[in-house]
């Protein structure tokens, strides 16, 4: 047995660190650029000259000047007053799959040989790349039952929209004109609905069965009609309940000509054991960036694989990776009939594909299903144990019990009862190394919170954060003041004043306008 | 029950997969087994139970890198080839700093955590965008998107709301990749008109511009450097003729350029767009793009953008920042589908090569950028220089200024852009990018690329190559 034990003694790094432009001492520099040769010098002359007056920068940009030491140390203790997966039990950040990102895979995307390469050099100089893309596109198929991938979409929300953009030339081509409508639900992710209503469909949103959690079937039922374009949907939702009728939605809607669009963000605890064809999907994504352990960088690069199947392939973003065997070659293959045509510049994230490439490579048939389970294994002894032990926590519609890979809670017991609410208890979450989120909007599930712990714990790291829960909860009904002014111990307190962000005459977005607004400096130093 | 061998070994990535604490936690949860509790929460005829067909696991860490490394020495880089690719993502130098920063797990691994416990990450970003601001001088930059391309779909929808307008002039200039990631994301809002450009300098054509402007367009989108090099000295002239019907000037520039170009806001730009991979981000083989969204302090144009921004403000401790989200609201976070006009929608995209590029402007300071700018346009000219003493070579095809790439036109030299790219190639060099595809119209040309990394010697050595090819031709 390991060790349990709250960091009651916990402090985050808290340097009291200035704005980059506060540290500005004229005349030292970070780095310097290459020197000019001689020759270079003596023909290319005055070379500013060429550029016309009215194009010529006059005055140098506003930019800090500061020794590379000291940019170093600046960033560093950023870093330092950061909370990533390496350093926390990152488990409260449902929905996002805070999973470990093994450092080896790192280490290889660090490699010249994936860092120097550009886009378009020949085909023959890029193959050990393209056939890294195409191994993983063949993985991917293997776990979806899809006939092929793209990688191009930078996170989830684009592969949303790549997806919308296949729906609407999909039509677009059979001419379907009387089909405007996409169909989500309330708990599938706000883009869902914002990317189709970016390609310009009307969105139905389904609301959830207030018993079940499920999508209302009758809702669903009356929302199907020849407008139907096609179903952007999560399953599990954020919820976690696996939906037993998904067979039955996508089958009505491709009875009407609609596509069945799947938003795999949630698939680590389906990992090896579902497949989006069976359930009928027409198309789907993974997040490398989640799912396949590709770290999140603070919010990107990440990567949305797009999954068709053969009768939408030729929709997909271009180019594709394929395989000559005559040849021993792999290429890129732009020549897709129908494609939406781009919605990034190249083939997107190499590095990310790389990751995932390796990571499934570490893993084997038994080692995604192995990530599926103790994913499943692990959601399941947490919900058990806060259940039971986190006062004032409740789970969203409890009937159903079990849950895939992570759980929406509710605190609204707890606000009801001490007036501490679930934004208090994230910040007081803080003072012992913890991270907690709530969910997105709409708030369907009042006070939420969401805890995902995925594969990537351990049994003692999940019983360290449970008591973190335990404790605050515990703290709200004996003294609700201490848990509504934290953090104590974090990188910083409170914010005075919320309002200040919503403001146009106050809001700062960047460092000019804060000493504009508030310290009435003008524009330059 | 299945045979799971990997529970006998037990997986380093997965704490929890062997059987002794497996039994703890079932029995906590009050079940007998993990097939049990999965048959509880996927129906079990939903459940695929056949092989995966994966390949074989390597399981240790050295076999895994073995692997990897051995498919990965299949690739030739721009180190092991003298290189002169751009068009989109450029080979600048990568200072060591800016790989120790984008490598910190603590960076590294955080998402989207809160402005407490995240408060390095939510700095890091704020500063990225005020470092940027100064670059532009522009007031509001978002957090960083995808890429340059899906950031000037973005200004051209933002725009497109701003004035109530459907129709936008795109000069017709502009990257291949970039137009048709565009035209997909305007689909189906907002309708494209192509301006026309001048064929001997590149430039705008202005009566084009003068003619197709009207009270319909929401705004006139250029871009400064150019795809195809050069600089358009047209700013001014441009807005003007925009702003004369009520229409926007959409700008997507190349930041490297701005140590020593005017940023667009000083040639009348409302909202300006571009790349983030020449500030301190690797190549990646395309992956290391990153966009960016600028304009003014003025809540119309803030309310359009779609992205994040993140604000500062004071905490309760007197002299203690804090950071925020300013104007959440607007965002697909809060509003998944807007009642009116789509807002289009936010989600994880380059964040970590944001505070990257921070990083980089941080080091380089206002001497860095403007002696990068400088060294880059002696290196230019100097390569033209070079290459124009070749037999038949136009170089540059544009009679305009140039920034960091040209286009060089070999159509006198009887030899096709690909069979001088084949025999570079031989030579262990990566010639320039090939237009006769996505430009029919300049025949047998090709973008060149020079930056700060070219020495003379790459130059003479591009030069002399060149003319052996040729001259054997």
């Amino acid at each position: 047995m390991g060790v349990v034990r709250l960091r009651k003694n916990f402090h985050q790094a808290k340097w009291d660190e200035p704005i980059i432009f506060e540290m500005s001492r004229e005349g030292e520099r970070g780095i310097l650029v290459p020197s000019v040769d001689a020759e270079i010098e003596r023909v290319a002359g005055d070379a500013l000259s060429t550029i016309p007056e009215n194009m010529r920068r006059k005055e140098k940009p506003n930019l800090p000047e500061v020794a590379q030491v000291r940019v170093l140390r600046h960033y560093l203790r950023l870093s330092q007053q950061t909370l990533g997966v390496d350093v926390n039990i990152d488990i409260g950040q449902g929905t996002c799959t805070m999973k470990y990102s093994p450092k080896i895979n790192e280490m290889l995307v660090r490699s010249p040989k994936v860092t120097e390469l550009h886009p378009y050099q020949p085909e023959e100089t890029v193959q050990g790349a393209l056939e890294i893309i195409y191994r993983l596109d063949h993985m991917l198929r293997a776990l979806s039952g899809f006939s092929r991938f793209v990688f191009q979409p930078g996170g989830g929300s684009h592969a949303l929209y790549t997806m919308a953009s296949i729906i609407y030339k999909y039509h677009q081509v059979k001419g379907n004109d009387h089909k405007d409508e996409i169909i989500t639900t309330l708990l599938s992710h706000p883009s869902d609905a914002a990317t189709a209503k970016l390609k310009g469909f009307k969105v139905i949103d389904i609301p959830p069965d207030p018993e079940t959690g499920l999508p209302d079937m009758e809702a669903f039922e009356a929302a199907v009609s020849e407008r139907t374009a096609g179903m952007i949907i999560c399953n599990p939702e954020d919820t976690e309940i696996f939906n037993p009728r998904i067979k039955e939605m996508t089958s009505l809607v491709h009875e009407v000509g609609g596509i069945c669009a799947y938003d795999q963000a949630n698939a680590n605890g389906l990992l090896g054991y579902v497949r989006a064809i069976d359930l009928g999907f027409d198309l789907g994504f993974y997040n490398l960036h989640k799912t396949f352990s590709s770290p999140h960088g603070c919010g990107g690069p990440g990567l949305g694989a797009v999954g068709a199947t053969k009768e939408l392939e030729s929709f997909l973003p271009v180019p594709v990776v394929d395989y000559d065997s005559s040849q021993d070659r792999y290429y890129l293959n732009y020549e897709l009939p129908n494609t939406i045509g781009k919605v990034r510049e190249f083939y997107g994230v190499f590095p990310v594909v790389q990751r995932a490439y390796s990571w499934l490579m570490s893993l084997g048939d038994e080692g995604v299903r192995e990530v599926a389970r103790i994913a499943i294994l692990n959601n399941n002894y947490v919900m058990s144990r806060i259940l039971k032990e986190v006062r004032g926590a409740d789970i969203s519609f409890p009937k159903t019990r079990y849950r895939v890979g992570q759980v929406r809670y509710s605190f609204k017991k707890l606000a009801d009862e001490t007036g501490v609410t679930v934004e208090d208890v994230i910040r007081r979450m803080t003072d012992f190394g913890f991270h907690l989120w709530t969910s997105h909007h709409p708030w369907i599930v009042p006070e939420p919170f969401t805890i995902e712990p995925t594969e990537s714990y351990s049994k003692e790291d999940l019983d360290e954060y449970i008591e973190g829960l335990k404790t605050i909860a515990q703290e709200a009904y004996e003294n609700p003041d201490k848990v509504k002014n934290a953090p104590y111990n974090g990188v910083i307190h409170r914010i005075e004043d919320m309002s200040f962000f919503e403001d146009p005459a106050r809001w700062a977005p960047t460092w000019r306008v804060y000493l504009r607004k508030h310290r009435g400096e003008g524009v330059r130093k | 029950m299945e045979e799971r061998s990997i529970e006998k070994i037990g997986h380093p990535y997965i704490p929890n997969s062997h059987p002794a604490v497996q039994k703890e936690m079932l029995k906590e949860i009050g079940v007998a087994s993990i097939d049990e509790l999965i048959d509880k929460v996927i129906p079990r005829e939903l459940q695929y139970r056949g092989p995966l067909n994966l390949p074989k696991p390597l399981l240790s860490e050295y076999e895994l890198r073995r692997h990897v490394e051995g498919i990965l020495s299949k690739n030739r880089t721009c180190g092991d080839y003298l290189c002169f690719l751009g068009g989109g993502t450029w080979p600048h130098y990568v200072p060591a700093i800016c790989d120790e920063i984008a490598s910190r797990g603590e960076f590294l691994t955080a998402y989207a955590g809160e402005p407490y416990e995240d408060h390095g990450r939510w700095q890091a970003l704020f500063e990225y965008e005020s470092l940027m601001a100064e670059l532009l001088d522009m007031d509001v930059v978002s957090v960083p998107i995808y890429s340059w391309g899906h950031a000037a779909g973005t200004s051209l929808r933002m725009a497109s709301r701003i004035t109530g307008r459907k129709e936008v002039l795109v000069v017709d200039t502009i990257s291949p990749e970039r137009r048709r990631i565009i035209e997909n994301y305007l689909e189906p809002h907002v309708k494209i008109r192509w301006l026309k450009h001048d064929p001997s300098s590149g430039f705008v054509d202005l009566e084009d511009l003068k003619n197709k402007i009207s009270e319909k367009i929401a705004a006139v989108y250029f871009e400064n450097p150019s795809y195809l090099g050069f600089i358009e000295p047209q700013g001014k002239e441009i807005s003007d003729i925009a702003h004369e019907k009520g229409s926007l000037v959409v700008v997507g520039v190349d930041p490297s350029s701005l140590g020593i170009l005017e940023p667009p806001s000083h040639y009348g730009a409302d909202i300006v767009c571009g790349e983030l991979q020449p500030l301190g981000n690797h190549m990646n083989f395309g992956g290391g793009l990153a966009g960016f969204v600028a304009t003014r302090d003025e809540e119309k144009f803030v309310k359009e953008i779609p992205y994040r921004i993140f604000g500062i403000a004071h905490t309760v401790v007197p002299g203690e920042y804090g950071f925020g989200d300013v104007a959440f609201e607007r965002t697909s976070f809060m509003v998944r589908e807007t009642p009116g006009e789509s807002k289009e929608f936010v989600g994880t995209a380059t964040a970590l090569w944001g505070i990257v590029a921070g990083v980089y402007l941080a080091l380089m300071g206002p001497r860095g950028m403007r002696e990068l700018g400088e060294t880059i346009v002696k290196r230019v000219r100097y390569a033209i220089h070079k290459l124009s003493q070749l037999p038949g070579v136009k170089v540059p095809k544009f009679n305009a200024p140039h920034f960091k790439e040209f286009v060089v036109d070999f159509n006198s030299t009887g030899m096709k852009v690909k069979e001088i790219n084949e025999k570079l190639l031989k030579k262990g060099i990566i010639g320039g990018i090939d237009l006769s595809k996505n430009f029919p119209e300049l025949g047998e040309a090709a973008l060149y690329c020079v930056t700060e990394i070219h020495t003379r010697e790459d130059i003479d050595r591009l030069y002399e190559s060149l003319a052996e090819i040729l001259e054997v031709s």
